[in-house]
């Protein structure tokens, strides 16, 4: 008789997880409607038509139409470029100046590392709403400023993150013998910090990316970022409040198209944090 | 009738065999020694016993406790036979404690799971339990927090988990791998009275057959997922058989021969009454008295010369390092490199003079960025040449440099993950010697390998400071490292050097007590070892009258 086998009840990770693949393409959706409203979209998105207000979802007009007539599908299309560059450039200010900072308050502890990190613990606890609209106030409202806005606050969130890794890699033994090769402790954090990072920061772009179009959503509905007749899925949600009771495609639509983008994003980030962590990238062989 | 009978086991992780026809037995109140080098399967044997197999292990075979067949792959069953009947103590005492419980909980935790006692009830079992692995309560509370403790008292800790329910069967995975000797030889001692104690049975797993064979009754040698050998413990030192048990002896008890040198000219590195003082936190009104890590120390190293510096862990060896390589500032005192200030010099100046001391770190698997190559880490050092070689220039020098020190030209374009701990020391003595140095500082470079691969690189170390007529500078508790490649030794303790002296002088004639405990602490095979080496040299072997 042949001994009992037993088997172990296991599962091993799949290559690319559900939720990076579902991420992608969600994301992938809006940048390719992004895309195609550079070029065409099905009505012009300017044109007002009011004997055509306030139609509901039809071949016609797949969206609908609003109270000026114009097709809900192309504002939505258009109002995607708006959100999209609106959140990238301000993840981008945001990266720009706050990773260079993290690292500066990392290299060098000490005063550097106290002033930097309380500056950045004050524009953290201002409320973000209140400086759009001081900003607002000295330069009108745009989409520049919405830019300016949100991108400073995401400077604390990518200097503390960023400051905080930093940190634990600096005690690291490959950083102790850069330094017994020379280096100096910014071509340190060039060298051996910042790629060994780079893995988390992408994670954190994506969720930053994902807070910045809600982010724009909410100042284009108070009235402080784009400015018509420029679409902007924010603006299209704010108008849409007074007719939800008679014409709710308007505020469903612009809803589904930024719950889709965040969506995606978050996914994508989550899964991209998974397939990015080295140490579920490259086991230690022994 | 056996606490553990294992008859026939296979285990195999993803089609891949780890474990193949392994059949063990253990009798109560037996030590069982089980060794081997590191991947020969020793641990996924402890995992198998306690139904720890990764997932996607497939078993067949028996393990039976105490005539009773093992619930192998049923998870709920096998936790009630964890920690109840099989007790585990794992290599790393940091992790294996919970560090937001109190010693007394983590105990008492491990009672209440399996015994239906009140909390009040399983603290009087803690308290009993610690107080047997001689953490009294009125000295050590059991609201202490495991990092109150050191690294020793907290595996103390962990064995009264293991043993509070008094389990038949004990295993101890390398107990005191990650602890300096004395604290070793001290783990050690404490579980083998326990086992003589509660009359259960202990595997003591490890890679070192110098430890087991004081510890041991009977050892079994694993290879390639195989028990190869079975042997009584007095059998170690004369009679093993098998060409695996014969090489891990070997291993475990061997001295490089390497060139002795007086070390003439002016000093390569002059230390100059070193201090580094930690400032304590802040109490409620007052900074209490900083924390003095290293006290007033001095010494030199000529060129060619090899300096050991021993002591315990926490003894300030580390922290002297640092400052020796300007890589931490020292609160008063001062380091010369080649004759010119060292510590306190100019940026530039520093970093001129790096060129002649670079190190070499404890642990192989931090000491690489992750991303580079191979040739990338070994070609940092380049940085601090005045003239840097082009890429090509660059590349042989990279070549050149592994081969010395056994590498093939071809690992240049590999990442550090893809070598074993060995491989990565070998990487880091091609970093530290691409520049040519004169002083090579090395902290506790072996301590982190198994026996096998401590003997390659201790051999390699003798032999490259033959060819290059090196300096080392190196901290270390083991003293088969001292003997191996120091001509003189200081000993280190609470920061300051309390003897020091030639190597030859140091071992026959020990004088301060923080020497003798390391000497004493060291396992007894090694001690002999040690013995004959010296009356190789014509010193008399005085190592029994410690």
């Amino acid at each position: 008789m042949s001994p009992p086998v037993m088997t172990r009840p296991g599962r091993t990770a799949p290559r690319l997880s559900p939720a990076l693949v579902v991420g992608l393409a969600l994301t992938g959706l809006i940048v390719a409607v992004a895309l195609i409203s550079l070029v065409w979209t099905p009505w012009d998105v300017e044109a007002i038509r009011i004997a055509d207000r306030l139609q509901p979802p039809s071949p016609v007009h797949w969206m609908g139409t609003d109270h000026f007539g114009r097709d809900v599908l192309s504002m939505i299309m258009a109002g995607s470029r708006n959100s999209l560059v609106v959140a990238l450039v301000a993840v981008g200010v945001g990266a720009g100046f706050g990773v260079p900072l993290g690292l500066l308050s990392a290299a060098r502890r000490g005063l550097i590392d106290e002033a930097v990190m309380r500056v950045n613990d004050l524009i953290f606890a201002f409320p973000a709403l209140l400086v759009a609209v001081m900003i607002t106030a000295v330069s009108g409202p745009g989409v520049i400023n919405a830019i300016i806005a949100i991108g400073i606050f995401n400077i604390p969130v990518f200097a503390r993150v960023t400051r905080g890794s930093a940190l634990s890699l600096w005690t690291r033994d490959y950083v102790l013998a850069a330094q017994t090769a020379g280096k100096s402790r910014t071509l340190i954090s060039m060298q051996h910090i910042l790629p060994n990072l780079f893995s988390l920061l992408v994670v954190q772009a994506s969720i930053q990316f994902a807070l910045g179009i809600v982010a724009e959503a909410g100042l284009s509905y108070v009235g402080l970022g784009a400015q018509p007749p420029m679409p902007s899925w924010g603006r299209m949600l704010s108008e849409a409040q007074t007719m939800i009771g008679f014409a709710p495609w308007l505020a469903v639509f612009p809803g589904l198209a930024i719950v889709t983008i965040v969506l995606g994003l978050s996914l994508a980030g989550d899964g991209l944090g998974e397939r990015l962590d080295p140490r579920l990238r490259q086991g230690r062989s022994q | 009738m056996s606490v553990l009978a294992i008859d026939g086991l296979n285990v195999a992780v993803d089609g891949k065999p780890i474990l193949t026809a392994l059949s063990l037995t253990i009798a109560p109140g037996e030590i069982l020694g089980l060794v081997g080098v590191s991947g020969c399967g020793k641990s996924m044997t402890a995992h198998a016993v306690m139904g720890l197999l990764p997932a996607g292990a497939t078993v067949s075979g028996s393990i039976d406790l105490l005539g009773q067949p093992l619930p192998l792959t049923d998870d709920t069953a096998m936790q009630a036979i964890r920690g109840r009947d099989i007790g585990i103590v794992f290599q790393e005492p940091m992790t294996a404690l919970n560090p937001l419980m109190t010693i007394g909980d983590q105990v008492a935790e491990t009672v209440r799971l399996h015994t239906a006692v009140s909390q009040r009830e399983a603290l009087e079992v803690a308290r009993r339990t610690l107080a047997r692995v001689d953490l009294p309560e009125d000295r050590f509370p059991l609201t202490r927090y495991p990092h109150e403790l050191s690294g020793g008292q907290r595996q103390r800790v962990a064995i009264a988990v293991a043993i509070a329910l008094t389990p038949r069967l004990l295993i101890a995975d390398e107990p005191s791998t990650s602890l300096d000797v004395t604290t070793q030889s001290r783990i050690l001692d404490l579980l083998k009275r326990l086992v003589r104690e509660d009359g259960m049975a202990l595997i003591l797993i490890s890679h070192d057959l110098a430890v087991v064979a004081d510890t041991a009754d009977r050892v079994a040698v694993m290879d390639a997922g195989e028990v190869v050998e079975q042997a009584p413990v007095g059998r170690i030192a004369s009679g093993m058989a098998h060409p695996r048990s014969q090489r891990l002896l070997a291993d475990a008890v061997h001295l490089p021969r390497r060139q002795a040198r007086a070390g003439e000219g002016p000093p390569v590195l002059q230390v100059d009454g070193i201090v580094r003082d930690y400032p304590a936190s802040m109490r409620l009104f007052r900074r209490a008295p900083p924390t003095r890590a290293v006290d007033d120390v001095s010494l030199i190293v000529r060129p060619g010369e090899s300096v050991g510096l021993v002591g315990g862990s926490g003894c300030g060896k580390s922290t002297l390092l640092r400052t020796v390589l300007a890589l931490d500032r020292p609160t008063s005192g001062s380091v010369r490199v080649m004759g010119e200030p060292f510590t306190g010099a100019r940026r530039s100046e520093q970093k001129r003079l790096r060129r002649h001391i670079q190190m070499v770190f404890q642990d192989p698997y931090g000491s690489f960025d992750p991303r580079w190559r191979v040739e990338q880490l070994v070609s940092e050092n380049f940085h601090l040449l005045e003239v840097r070689p082009d890429a090509g220039e660059g590349r042989r020098r990279v070549d050149a440099m592994l081969d010395q020190v056994g590498l093939a030209a071809a690992d240049a374009d590999r990442h550090p993950h893809e070598f074993s701990g060995g491989q990565r020391q070998r990487i880091a003595l091609a970093r530290a010697l691409i520049t040519r140095p004169e002083i090579v500082v090395l902290d506790e470079a072996v301590s982190a390998l198994d026996v096998s691969t401590r003997a390659q690189i201790l051999t390699l170390l003798a032999d490259l400071s033959d060819r290059l007529g090196l300096s080392y500078l190196f901290a270390t508790h083991d003293m088969a490292m001292v003997r191996a490649i120091s001509d003189r030794v200081l000993v280190m303790e609470n920061g300051r050097i309390v003897e020091s002296g030639a190597t030859a002088d140091i071992f026959a004639n020990p004088a301060h007590a923080c020497t003798r405990a390391l000497l004493a602490a060291t396992p007894r095979l090694l001690r002999d070892s040690l013995a004959r080496d010296r009356s190789q040299d014509g010193v008399l072997p005085t190592v029994e009258t410690l």
